[in-house]
């Protein structure tokens, strides 16, 4: 008899042991820890929230005086569709808002970059940046007015430094997470410089960049309304406002959905970058 | 191209890694190194490279560089080093593309390499999508579009299983003897290093010294599982090693305590 023999006839007899014994499964451990998406469940509970938010203002549960309707948000937004003043509004915020944030990013990312591949850049600019960063931009607002002047200046410089600084630090922290062997790789094989940043480091960092890109939209969309409190005619920030000192909720509601939708859109758009940008991470 | 080390020596801090190494690599000729854990095999393979400088000593280079190779020096990594957002035939143009080549020359040398190593029908995989096997193909595919005078190769079968193992071996000894390219293998595993050593460089424990130097002078392709006479030198190679790699086991833990 050979070995394998005894043990499948040592298994046997196992089995017959535990069958004397009653069976049961092993227990389960596993699972857990990892959300799946679910589509429809997210439009669901904000529909469920308005449905009952709107039951309750008609049953008289919550005053008006309180909250007004979602309906009434509504007619104010429809007001502002009719009168075509949406359109003025959203084009001065947009304009404001892409200006400022796409300098900050671009301002972000190159010296994220600088303090990412050189020493001197790191030592100098690194112990700035960290002292800079949580400076509420809101609280220099004033400044940059007497710096970039009332008008479109002030406006764009407060995004523009919001979104900034939240780039360079995901731009750098993404640099130095890159694999040094592969760098190290393109330096074995005679790649240039420049090639090592384009090819190997700047996609390496791309997922930092791009999560970083995610927070300075949402800060550049939060600094839009404080920019639009001083000396602006029209934007999204400026209708909120003068709503808000007169009172009129369902107006300031309408705004505030505004703004909200406009989040929306640009962390599925950021979404959409990163889907096309990182289709490789799979 | 022959290759010439002459006395290379490497401190780290204190530690001194590497000690008077003098080696010379010819034309044609697969070297490897062996030697226990952080002996500086990958230094001295950084060295060769001209990754990283010796404090002491010289890598020298003695005769033409081929005509038609791009680089020279080209390493094969042990973690492949392989671009995750680059497809297999990106990543092999990655090295082209800074050469003053036509993207039909390009394309011609890419296509050719990836028929040479069989992964013609993966031009458009992805990295996370090949195999441990596959990926290391790629990179060697990748490492001959260049040409190389010689190739650096550190552990570049350890990540691999070992059945996976046994076909990179076949597939190097076929290349070989097609191409009769020059090599310097590091290695932890003597099977590989008999299997595909002209010579093989055995290295004392940190500070790394050549102990001795086994020649073999059977062809590789003559090289077969269970001939007596490579067993012979695979324990032989076994017992220069042993007591090395124990020393310098306990020397690790003993650095770490
Ligand atoms: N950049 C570095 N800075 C400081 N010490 C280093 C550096 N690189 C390697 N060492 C040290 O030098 C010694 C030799 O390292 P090396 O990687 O060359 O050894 P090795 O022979 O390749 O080891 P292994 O077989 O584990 O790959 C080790 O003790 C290591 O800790
Ligand atoms: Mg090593």
């Amino acid at each position: 008899m050979t070995s394998l023999d005894q043990m499948s006839g040592g298994r046997a007899t196992g089995e017959s042991e535990a069958s004397s014994e009653t069976l049961r499964p092993v227990p389960y451990r596993g699972g857990g820890f990892r959300p799946v998406p679910i589509r429809l469940i997210g439009p669901l509970v904000f529909l469920a929230i308005i449905a009952l938010w709107e039951a309750g203002s008609r049953s008289g549960v919550i005053s008006n005086l309180v909250l007004p309707a979602p309906s009434e948000a509504f007619e104010a937004f429809s007001y502002l569709v009719e009168s075509g003043q949406l359109w003025r509004h959203l084009s001065a915020s947009l304009q404001r808002l892409v200006i400022g944030w796409t300098l900050g990013t671009a301002l972000g990312i190159a010296v994220g970059l600088g303090i990412g591949l050189f020493s001197l850049a790191r030592a100098g600019l690194l112990p700035l940046v960290s002292a800079l960063f949580p400076i509420p931009k809101i609280a220099l607002l004033p400044l940059f007015v007497i710096w970039f002047g009332i008008g479109e200046g002030s406006k764009v410089a407060t995004i523009l430094f919001g979104s900034f600084f939240p780039t360079v630090i995901a731009t750098y922290g993404g640099v130095d997470n890159v694999d040094r062997t592969l760098v190290r790789m393109g330096q074995s094989f005679g790649l240039s410089w420049w090639s090592i940043v384009r090819k190997i480091i700047l996609p390496g960092a791309m997922p930092a960049i791009l999560s970083g890109c995610r927070i300075s939209a949402s800060i550049g969309i939060i600094l839009l309304v404080a920019a639009e409190m001083i000396g602006a005619e029209y934007g999204v920030g400026a209708y909120i406002l003068m709503a808000g000192s007169l009172f009129a909720t369902d107006q300031l509601l309408a705004g505030v959905a505004i703004l909200s939708v406009l989040g929306l859109i640009v962390s599925w758009l950021i979404g959409r970058l990163e889907r096309w940008l990182l289709a490789w991470r799979g | 191209m022959d290759l010439l080390l002459r006395g290379i020596t490497h401190r780290y801090g204190a530690t001194e890694v590497l000690s008077g190494i003098d080696l010379a690599v010819s034309e044609g000729e697969i070297v490897c190194i062996i030697g226990p854990s952080g002996c500086g095999k990958s230094t001295l393979l950084r060295f060769i490279g001209g990754l990283e400088r010796p404090d002491e000593g010289e890598v020298l280079l003695s005769g033409p560089v081929p005509s038609g190779s791009l680089n020279p020096l080209t390493y094969v990594f042990q973690d492949f080093a392989l671009l995750p957002w680059r497809s297999v035939e990106a990543n092999v143009s990655l090295v082209l593309e800074d050469h003053p080549l036509s993207a039909a020359e390009r394309e011609e040398i890419v296509a050719d390499v990836l028929e040479r190593t069989g992964l013609s029908d993966f031009r458009k995989a992805l990295p996370r999508q090949l195999s441990g096997g596959m990926k290391q193909r790629v990179a060697i595919a990748r490492a001959l579009s260049v040409r190389p005078a010689v190739m650096l190769m550190d552990e570049p079968l350890s990540a691999l299983d070992s059945q996976t193992r046994e076909l990179l071996m076949d597939d190097l000894v076929a290349l070989w003897q097609r191409e009769r390219f020059t090599a310097c293998y590091v290695t932890h595993n003597l099977a590989e290093a008999v299997r595909l050593g002209h010579r093989i460089v055995v290295l004392s424990r940190r500070p790394g010294r050549i102990r001795t130097i086994v020649e073999i002078d059977r062809d590789l392709g003559a090289r077969e599982a269970g001939d007596p006479k490579l067993d012979a030198v695979q324990r032989e190679l076994w017992q220069l090693l042993r007591d090395e790699a124990r020393a310098a086991d306990r020397e690790i833990a003993d650095d770490v305590a």
